[in-house]
């Protein structure tokens, strides 16, 4: 077993007694990263020195005993939250070159815990996509297969954690962007409830929508993770002020009596009969645990997704209008006046996604058409959160499939943006409704994993990790992806700690 | 019809959004930061006293304040504008259904005042550069409140009484410094006119870079002029944006841009709402400096001043406050606001200046007062020596000694210069002594002239007294 | 067609975008069939709803009316192309 296919929790464990130090295991994750990086494209920038930088220091900090839950993991973060002085893209021409000068609020949050910050991950442009083939740069490969596609739009990072290019990474999830590649990667994704983590320095795609979450590889992890990025920021006013809750402490088996809700809208018209089937399965197993099974309905939820297109598009249309050449970015050079270089530097700068979005909330917001669409969808918004709250009522937890399918074929919907909107068909209401959400690998599906959707109350991530981890602990998921050549995937990096191999010999395993 | 939109800069210490500065000039873009730059990620969080400044100026226009306010997305593209979006106030604006009263032609009327919002200011475009025009953020994010009136006003005197009046209760309110050559109120306008007896609304013209109050005024009477007369030619009048030509006297069409505005306003995603409750309302209302007919009244009772200059001295907040720190040091409230209505604000329409631009201060003036008072300076000496003050800043003891215009108060001197006045003046000592009294002003008169002005009135009077009568 | 050409070479000259011909063309189809999509939402009578612009319902988030250091210029202006005497310089605009 490598160091870089380790847990966070069995990361720390070790550098806690010192068996391994922070250098080692990044250095671990640098080879990793040269070795599947050329077949899987997960990075848009590899952050080597600065990486090395901060495995000495957190090394420091635990020689001192000042080290805490994260010191020395590293992590990989996706390309739209800003990092000070390392290139923050969006995967788009029109960032190509931008450096921000400062650093997002969950950056500062991680490094002060002494994390090290590996690389940016790639994305769907400005985050906008299912597929992560919208990126100006390069399109991500799913490790299980290299064909398909990792899902998007944070594809980079649920690719490089499937493919053990980093401990835990971060994402963002507007309509789905985390939980729908952690399904197709097979890995743990989770978007926490609107408001729990601070969305300053995450470059804004639908600001009521936007929120920053957690990949990894198992939903420990999760829990870990969580405990570090959350909390109120003065410097964003939609951040909430709560308590800030230990989640490591939800992560119990037992989940008697509790009432999982399932709805039939999550099994509509599009799934795959291997998901579905999976899914059920993965029912029963609660069922099995002690968890009374609800059929809930939610009637409005199919209209989630025509309202979630024109509310993220029209808010989109407004956030990406600042980007015009002349304080950073791209900018064009030959244009014939004012007008003519903000129109030349966009449709240089942006790609057909992100112009078809732009275009869509420009013409939502227009005069004499905001009424019927922009005013329109937040109504609906309000149907779908009522509903939420009717099933809730019912109910603790909601669970179904994360995706309607597995993984998909490169290029097979990159022509036709309806068919790509629809893979977010059981992930949009959760961020309409504001609520949290996680996705858990729960099978595979013609050996391509599936992912389990659980939504719960606001504020109730919880509860969702108590179920997850019942869940995990009771319907392991051990199969690790094939494509990348994984020498030994019969063994759980969990069952090398328990293993007979503890005396880990450093120098022999390392680089 | 006349209609006015006023911006005006509040006197927040840090800008709307972010902690930047928003102090006045400055090196470019010094007063920036991530935030006021629009940086890709960063967000907004609204500056309390901005909130609290235009529900101040909201409860002294008398406007009803709203429960429940929002912050809008502007959207347009624009250099200056670093999110290509103006945080403003849309459908729900703090203030609204407000109005002020002014007096034309001794008659009280009320402009309404149709709403008040917060929103946050532009950056600067420089274009002295010849290849290309350079931009400066430092303004960009200084918080703004535009206060809308109804189309109220019917003449340009109206209009002009009305700036005085909104800019005299933002000063006195103390939310805004109202410095028109600073930036920090700007002044657009719409004017139409309309047939008497017509009821149909005329077309809008919207007239901007209107600098001062007086070119407000001077604006609106050319615009008035040139739409009758276009209209009693048979003409139409196309609505537009025209500007106003300070050296021209004229206003132009402004270049047209190609497309219509749609601002495509929506709520900011980024803020959430405002709701200011009747608590929190009344605590605003009490932190409510004295308005401008309250300290009307209090100067009348307290000071013993004429309504006439109770009303001069209180149109302004800072002449109010100088007038009463002057009072303090120098205790003749009527003298004090004779200066100040007479040689002060002469100088200071001469010169442009406001009170508080000008070096002298209200322990100057008290202290010139008591030169006068101990007979040191006579009155008319008095105003040389100001307008020296007013141009240096010298204090009036400096200036009498520097210039040598002490008083003539020694009896010797003063009756040797009288003796040769009376010399040389026979015919005036005839007509003095066959009793007319208007000779005796005459010959106090030469001796002042021969004196400079220096010689001490009453001296002069009593010496040329004791020599005619000899 | 849910929206016209004109209408799309409209929108795109509001989000300040310039596309060819062809483009325009390939627009109109792709955002005629995501706009006859997203009018599904017309099925709903929304007439008594209230539209909800927050998800989670706070108010009065503000700051404290103080002024912190700005950031150092050379760092503000260090990703624009174009610059002259710590400005952003753009193409010359006559008001
Ligand atoms: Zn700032």
């Amino acid at each position: 077993m490598e160091l870089y296919s380790l847990t966070i929790h069995e990361l720390r464990e070790l550098l806690k007694k010192r068996e391994v130090s922070a250098l080692e295991v990044t250095k671990s994750y640098l080879e990793r990263i040269k070795e599947v990086e050329p077949k899987i494209d997960a990075l848009v920038t590899i952050t080597e020195d600065f990486a090395l930088q901060k495995a000495k220091e957190a090394d420091e900090k635990i020689k001192k005993g000042e080290d805490t839950a994260l010191t020395g993991i590293p992590v990989i973060i996706k390309d739209n939250i800003s990092t000070e002085g390392i290139k923050t893209t969006c995967s788009s021409k029109m960032l190509e070159n931008y450096i921000p000068p400062y650093n997002a609020t969950v950056v500062e949050k991680l490094l002060e815990e002494g994390v090290i910050i590996l690389g940016k991950s790639n994305l769907d442009e400005f985050a906008m996509g299912s597929s992560t083939e919208n990126s100006a740069f390069k399109t991500t490969k799913n490790p299980w297969d290299l064909s398909r596609v990792p899902g998007g739009s944070s594809g980079g990072s649920a690719a490089a954690i499937a493919a053990d290019e980093a401990a835990f990474a971060l994402g963002s999830d507007t309509g789905g962007s985390i939980r729908q590649p952690a399904s197709l990667c097979g890995v743990v994704g989770m978007k926490p409830t609107y408001g729990l983590v601070s969305r300053y320095g995450l470059v804004a795609f639908a600001s009521s929508l936007d929120q920053i979450g957690p990949f990894t590889k198992d939903v420990t992890d999760c829990a870990i993770v969580l405990n570090t990025i959350i909390g109120h920021d003065p410097k964003d006013s939609t951040s909430l002020k709560i308590d800030k809750p230990d989640y490591t402490s939800y992560l119990k088996e037992d989940i008697k009596g509790l009432r999982i809700g399932v709805a039939k809208e999550f099994f509509g018209e599009g799934i795959e009969e291997g998901v579905k089937e999976t899914v059920q399965e993965s029912i029963k197993v609660l069922q099995n645990l002690g968890a009374e099974i609800i059929d809930i309905s939610i009637p409005y939820v199919e209209y989630a997704l025509p309202a979630y297109y024109i509310i993220a598009s029209a808010e989109a249309s407004s956030n990406l209008a600042r980007y015009d050449g002349i304080r950073y970015g791209h900018i064009a050079e030959k244009y014939e006046d004012l007008i003519d270089m903000y129109m030349v530097t966009r449709s240089e700068g942006f790609g057909k996604e992100v112009k078809r979005r732009i275009m869509l909330g420009t013409y939502a917001l227009s005069s004499g058409y905001y009424d019927a669409y922009y005013k329109k969808a937040l109504k609906v918004r309000t149907l779908i959160k009522n509903d939420f709250e009717k099933a809730f009522e019912k109910c603790d937890v909601i669970i179904g499939p994360t995706s309607p399918t597995v993984a998909f074929k490169i290029g097979e919907r990159a022509n036709d943006p309806l068919a790509m909107y629809l893979a977010d068909i059981y992930t949009v209401s959760v961020n309409i409704a504001g609520l949290p959400g996680i996705s858990i690998p729960c099978g595979l599906s013609d050996g391509l994993p599936v992912g389990l959707q659980i939504i719960g109350r606001h504020f109730e991530e919880g509860k969702i990790l108590n179920v997850a981890y019942a869940f995990e602990q009771a319907n392991k998921f051990n199969a690790k992806p094939q494509a990348i050549g994984v020498q030994d995937n019969e063994v759980r990096s969990s069952d090398w700690l328990r293993g007979p191999c503890r005396t880990f010999d450093r120098e022999q395993n390392l680089l | 019809m006349i209609g006015l939109e006023v911006h005006a800069e509040l006197l927040t210490e840090s800008k709307i959004f972010c902690s930047c500065t928003t102090k006045f000039g400055g090196e470019p873009n010094t007063h920036v930061c991530p935030v006021c730059l629009g940086l890709p990620g960063t967000l907004p969080v609204l500056n309390k006293k901005v909130v609290e400044y235009a529900v101040r100026a909201g409860l002294a226009l008398n406007c009803t304040i709203a429960n429940f306010s929002k912050m809008d997305r502007k959207n347009y593209f624009y250099p200056d504008l670093p999110k290509a979006y103006q945080i403003s106030q849309y459908d729900l604006p703090l203030c609204s259904n407000g109005y002020v009263e002014i007096e034309v032609d001794g008659k009280v009327k009320k402009i309404g005042i149709k709403r008040i919002h917060i929103e946050e200011d532009a950056g600067k475009l420089l274009h002295e550069n010849t290849d290309g025009s350079l931009v400066d953020y430092n303004r960009a994010g200084v918080p703004l409140i535009e206060i809308v009136s109804e189309p109220d006003m019917s003449t340009p005197e109206e209009a002009y009484q009305y700036l005085t009046k909104l800019k005299s209760i933002l000063e006195y309110t103390e939310v805004s410094d109202c410095k028109m050559q600073e930036g920090s109120l700007r002044v657009d306008t719409n004017v139409s006119v309309r047939p008497v007896g017509s009821t149909e609304l005329g077309t809008k013209i919207e007239l901007k870079n209107l600098n001062s109050f007086k070119a407000v005024q001077k604006a609106l009477e050319y615009e008035i002029k040139r739409q009758v007369k276009v209209l009693e030619e048979g003409g139409t009048i196309v609505q537009e944006t025209r500007r106003w030509n300070e050296s021209k006297g004229i206003t132009e069409p402004m270049r047209t841009k190609e497309e219509a505005h749609d601002y495509r306003y929506f709520p900011e995603p980024d803020l959430v709402p405002i709701i200011v409750t009747d608590e929190w309302k009344e605590e605003i209302r009490k932190s409510l400096p004295e308005m401008p007919h309250h300290k009307r009244e209090r100067f009348i009772a307290e000071y013993g001043l004429p309504e006439y200059d109770a009303k001069i001295i209180t149109s302004s907040k800072k002449m109010a406050d100088f007038f009463e720190k002057c009072v303090l040091e120098y205790d003749s409230p009527k003298a004090v606001s004779n200066w100040l209505m007479g040689e002060f604000s002469r100088l200071m329409n001469e010169t442009g200046k406001e009170i508080d631009e000008v070096p002298v201060t209200p322990q100057m003036l008290a202290k010139l007062l008591k030169l006068i008072d101990n007979g040191v300076i006579s009155g008319s000496i008095a105003k040389t020596v100001f307008e020296e003050m007013f141009g240096t800043g010298k204090e009036p003891e400096v200036v009498v000694e520097e210039k040598g215009l002490k008083q003539i108060a020694n009896e010797n001197e003063l009756r040797e210069i009288i003796k040769k006045v009376i010399a040389e003046n026979p015919k005036s000592v005839e007509d003095y002594k066959n009793g007319k009294e208007k000779a005796m002003g005459f010959l106090v008169g030469q001796v002042m002239k021969a004196t400079k002005g220096k010689a001490n009135p009453q001296l002069t009077n009593q010496i040329l007294k004791e020599e005619l009568s000899k | 067609m849910a929206i016209s050409r004109s209408e799309v070479e409209h929108v795109a000259k509001l989000a300040r975008l310039k596309f060819s011909q062809e483009e325009i063309e390939e627009f109109t189809v792709q955002l005629s069939k995501i706009i006859d999509y997203v009018n599904k939402l017309n099925e709903l009578d929304t007439e008594n709803v209230e539209p909800t612009a927050h998800i989670v319902p706070i108010y009065n988030v503000f700051r404290e009316d103080e002024v912190k250091p700005s950031m150092d210029r050379d760092k503000i202006l260090m990703n624009a192309l174009y610059k002259e005497n710590g400005c952003f310089k753009v193409p010359k605009i006559i008001e």
